[in-house]
């Protein structure tokens, strides 16, 4: 005879924007996990996302937030656990393959495509939605001509959204540091992903220059009604963008919630300013 | 407003596209009416035809090394197989098309399309690696394509083609003829390359480089070299346009290779080995890579320079190798360059 | 028997090969560039030999002596002049000076020496050893090589391993600016892995030239290329990669030529250089370095 299952509850940790609770979650991470170099970087990470939420990954230097976001674009593949983008298993995809299937994402520090163009910049990220072949390219046929003009035109109004338009034809190399950064999400969305990943868009910015990109990052929301999942430190802008915030430090979550619930979390406050000492 | 003031690319880019056109133009159209009014000295005339081919050399690599950024030291193994197969083309083919010009054309065509397949076979394995490893196997496939070129023989018959390698076991019927007699290579070739057809693969090259930079395509090779984990996160298929780049400039090499070949009666695989792999990876690097006017005039200038150095005959090579370590410390040193604007009289004021 | 035979003389080649390729794989792992002229340094050694042995009859070994002192000295020369100057240059441009350095070896050596192929004495005679009654052969030339390359990779591990130099070596091959911050010369280091490597160029010119005495101004490219093979073939940057690189190329080189073809032995040594990196992307000993995103 089979020994008799023993069934557990398992915490569930999945918390979604009402708005959002009728639809399926566009990222589901269950028990996801990394070893890298001997060390779990990153272990029994669960994330839900909604489909229109602005999650915030807090956490001191080194505990794994951009790990996480390496896991989920597949720049290393996860040891255990899984991913489900828009319910699809990304298991065994590879970075290019999460992209074409709803993923895009800045870099900590920037990675832009320096010596072309900004507006290259942003065409090249439209690179799979042209349909034109290299014959036409080389042959200049009316088809690629078609699809280079109208590629131009929505870049314009993609990097327009920034107020960029001024800047397509400068080096994306010599743009200075904050309008780089804006140019990375510009070029994320370019590839028109269900799901956004900044990973410390406000790093090195002054506070005038935050306080614009939280307004940028609203509009980015707004606009293409997608969820972004964001990476930093300035706790302001966390606090005042994000709708859920996950907590991890040393490769684990150690607190989930909204912007009110983690500012009180004993476990968060913690983790940022240590143990008070045992007298 | 600052920004506005920088300079506008686009314009700048597409100025230097017509510039080069316009120059390869020009020199065409001067170096041929000195050629028929018989200012050209027969030597220098002779150098037309592989000055042509290693311009398109150089165009050829510039697009895997400037554009893509991945550095090939077995160039010249590709300009090989171009050579050899377009050569054995043009012999077959000599009953069918009696007409020349068209023969050279079909060869070259054959010979592209054998160089882009070989670029495809070695593209598998070698665009897997990266950077230096890259390189060096690039050099090691490009002694290959040698080493099985210098030990292969073809021939032909009533029964059809023939081949073998290591030693002639083709055993042809009577009347048949070798086209490919291992080392010795291919003898007896009619020279069917001119001048203006070099002019015109030129042109072509120049134009598919271009037309190819400026598209999709293009856009994906310089974002693969400028920032590869960028260029895969926006979704870009790394490997198809490592592959697309590979392949195209293996083809270009190809057709250079058979307007080489077809200037000589003569022509042996040993002449295609690491240093003409080097020769042109130099044209590029003095051009300044991802330049393809540049590229087109060092390789001019470096296939003269060693003829006209004659009268230095035992000195030549030894200032040629001069030549190339003080134009890399003049053009990579910031001291040195420096010291070299001082006597520059056009020099620039330096912007606030 | 034969097939220890060969497997002798492949050990002996691959014993040059190693000694070649611990010179690339030191300036690789310390300097990050392809100095392609360290096989014509090899040439310029074997010349200096032939010459101290033939011309001024001096005993061979002491010849030998005189060209590695000689060879120090062209390498932290060439390293100075046309190496130094390009330390923040793209690494392209400092292969071509490499490649420009190479050409001015050879041209040089050309005009000093004539393109007149010479014959090499060996410096330690002709003479074999006799094994098994007679039935395997290794001649004297032979096992010295092996010895002297072993000796040579024992000495170069301990002193990169315990020494304060080596361990200045092994810094700046991680990190120039951070072994910089702590005191450490790093202009004279590189300076010091360039002497080491040519130093042992001029030995490895002398061996090669003692087993294959045919001495000429391109006598150095093809076997510098081969240990360059060797070198990236057992991780590049990596000295035990180097020994095991060259070993292993100099064995399949002599069982292709013998039991292959001789015409084909390259490819097939090519071939097992892009079959091992198409498995191990970094080399048999070499680390692969993953770009942190």
């Amino acid at each position: 005879m089979r020994a008799k299952t023993k069934y557990v509850p398992i915490p569930s940790t999945i918390i979604l924007p009402e708005r959002d609770a009728e639809r399926a979650p566009v990222l589901e991470c269950v028990k996801l996990g990394i070893t890298l170099g001997g060390i779990k970087a990153v272990e029994d990470f669960n994330l839900t996302v909604g489909r229109t939420e602005i999650v915030g990954l807090i956490g001191p230097n080194g505990a794994g937030k951009t790990t996480v976001f390496n896991l989920l674009t597949k720049v290393y593949q996860p040891t255990t656990g899984t991913i489900l983008l828009n319910g699809q298993d990304t298991h065994g995809m590879n970075t290019m393959q999460v992209n074409k299937a709803g993923i895009a994402r800045t870099f900590q520090n920037i990675r832009l495509f320096r010596n072309m163009s900004v507006i290259d910049n942003v065409k090249t990220a439209m690179n799979n939605e042209m349909r034109y072949n290299m014959a036409s390219a080389i042959l200049r046929l009316p088809n690629y001509r078609r699809e280079e003009v109208a590629a131009h035109r929505r870049a314009l109004k993609l990097l327009s959204i920034f107020d960029m338009q001024g800047v397509a034809d400068v080096p994306a190399g010599s743009l200075p540091y904050g309008a780089q950064r804006r140019l990375e999400i510009v070029r994320a969305l370019a590839t028109n992903p269900s799901l956004l990943l900044l990973d410390e868009p406000a790093a090195g910015m002054n506070p005038s220059e935050t306080a614009d990109l939280m307004d940028n990052i609203r509009k980015v929301h707004e606009m293409f009604q997608i969820a972004i999942i964001l990476i930093e430190h300035d706790m302001s802008l966390v606090m005042n963008i994000c709708e859920g915030i996950c907590v991890l430090n040393f490769g684990h979550v150690i607190a989930k919630g909204t912007p009110d619930e983690i500012q009180s979390n004993p476990a968060v406050i913690e983790a940022y300013l240590g143990r008070k000492k045992e007298a | 407003m600052t920004m506005r003031r920088l300079i506008n690319l686009k314009r700048v880019e597409a100025r230097r596209i017509y510039l080069t056109y316009a120059v390869v133009i020009v020199a065409y159209v001067i170096c041929q009416s000195m050629s028929s009014a018989k200012f050209l000295s027969s030597s220098m005339r002779g150098m037309l035809v592989p000055i042509c081919a290693y311009m398109v050399m150089a165009v050829s690599l510039n697009l895997v090394v400037g554009i893509l950024g991945e550095l090939s030291l077995g160039h010249a193994g590709f300009m090989s197989v171009g050579a050899f197969s377009g050569v054995a083309a043009a012999i077959l083919l000599q009953g069918v098309i009696p007409f020349a010009p068209v023969r050279l054309a079909v060869a070259m065509i054959v010979a592209a399309v054998f160089a882009a397949a070989a670029g495809f076979v070695i593209g598998i394995p070698v665009l897997r690696l990266k950077g230096d490893y890259l390189a060096i196997v690039t050099l090691a496939f490009g002694e290959i394509i040698k080493s099985i070129l210098n030990n292969f023989y073809l021939g032909v018959d009533s029964g059809g083609l023939h081949f073998s390698m290591l030693a002639d076991t083709t055993r042809l019927l009577p009347g048949g003829k070798l086209i490919i007699r291992g080392p010795m290579g291919i003898s007896g070739i009619q020279k069917i390359a001119t001048f203006p057809a070099g002019a015109i693969l030129l042109f072509i090259s120049l134009m598919i480089v271009f037309n190819l930079v400026n598209s999709r395509s293009g856009r994906a090779f310089m974002a693969i070299r400028d920032d590869r984990i960028a260029a895969e996160s926006i979704g870009l298929d790394i490997t198809k346009y490592k592959m697309m780049a590979f392949v195209m400039s293996a083809a270009l090499a190809g057709a250079a290779g058979a307007l080489f070949a077809m200037n000589y009666s003569t022509i042996v695989a040993n002449k295609f080995d690491f240093n003409t792999s080097i020769l042109i990876l130099v044209f590029v690097v003095l051009g300044g890579q991802g330049n393809m006017l540049g590229g087109i005039i060092a390789a001019a200038v470096l296939t003269i320079l060693p003829e006209k150095l004659r009268e230095f005959s035992e000195y030549r090579m030894l200032l040629y190798a001069i030549v190339l370590i003080v134009m890399m410390l003049a053009t990579n040193n910031a001291e040195i360059k420096d010291f070299i604007s001082r006597f520059n009289p056009f020099r620039r004021k330096e912007e606030a | 028997m034969t097939f220890l035979n060969f497997f002798i003389s492949g050990i002996s080649l691959g014993s040059i090969y190693a000694i070649i390729a611990l010179g690339y794989t030191m300036v690789y792992g310390i300097a990050k560039m392809l100095n392609f002229a360290h096989g014509d340094v090899i040439m310029v050694g074997a010349y200096v030999c032939f010459y101290m042995a033939v011309r001024y009859e001096l005993p061979p070994l002491l010849g030998v002596v005189i060209a590695m002192v000689v060879c120090t000295l062209l390498g932290m020369i060439v390293e100075r002049l046309a190496y130094k100057p390009l330390r923040q240059a793209p690494s392209l441009a400092v292969l071509i000076t490499a490649i420009g350095m190479s050409y001015f070896l050879q041209n040089t050596a050309l005009l000093l020496w004539s393109s007149n192929p010479k014959v090499f004495p060996s410096i330690i005679g002709r003479g074999s050893f006799k094994l098994f009654g007679g039935e395997l052969s290794v001649s004297h030339i032979t096992a010295l090589t092996i010895g002297v390359c072993l000796v040579i990779m024992a000495a170069l591990t301990l002193f990169v391993g315990k020494t304060k130099m080596g361990k200045a070596m092994r810094a700046c091959s991680e990190d120039k600016g951070a072994a910089q911050l702590m005191g450490i010369n790093v202009n004279a280091t590189i300076s010091l892995t360039f002497a080491i490597g040519s130093g042992l160029a001029a030995v490895a010119g002398a061996l090669l030239c003692s087993a294959y005495p045919t001495l000429m101004p391109t006598t150095g490219a093809l076997p510098g290329i081969k240990a360059f093979t060797a070198a990236v073939f057992g991780g590049i940057g990596s000295i035990p990669g180097a020994f095991l690189g060259g070993l292993m190329l100099g064995v399949i080189e002599i069982f292709a030529k013998a039991y292959i073809s001789s015409q084909l032995s390259d490819a097939v040594v090519f071939g097992v250089l892009i079959v091992v990196l198409l498995v191990k992307p970094a080399g048999l000993l070499g680390k692969m370095t993953q770009e942190k995103v």
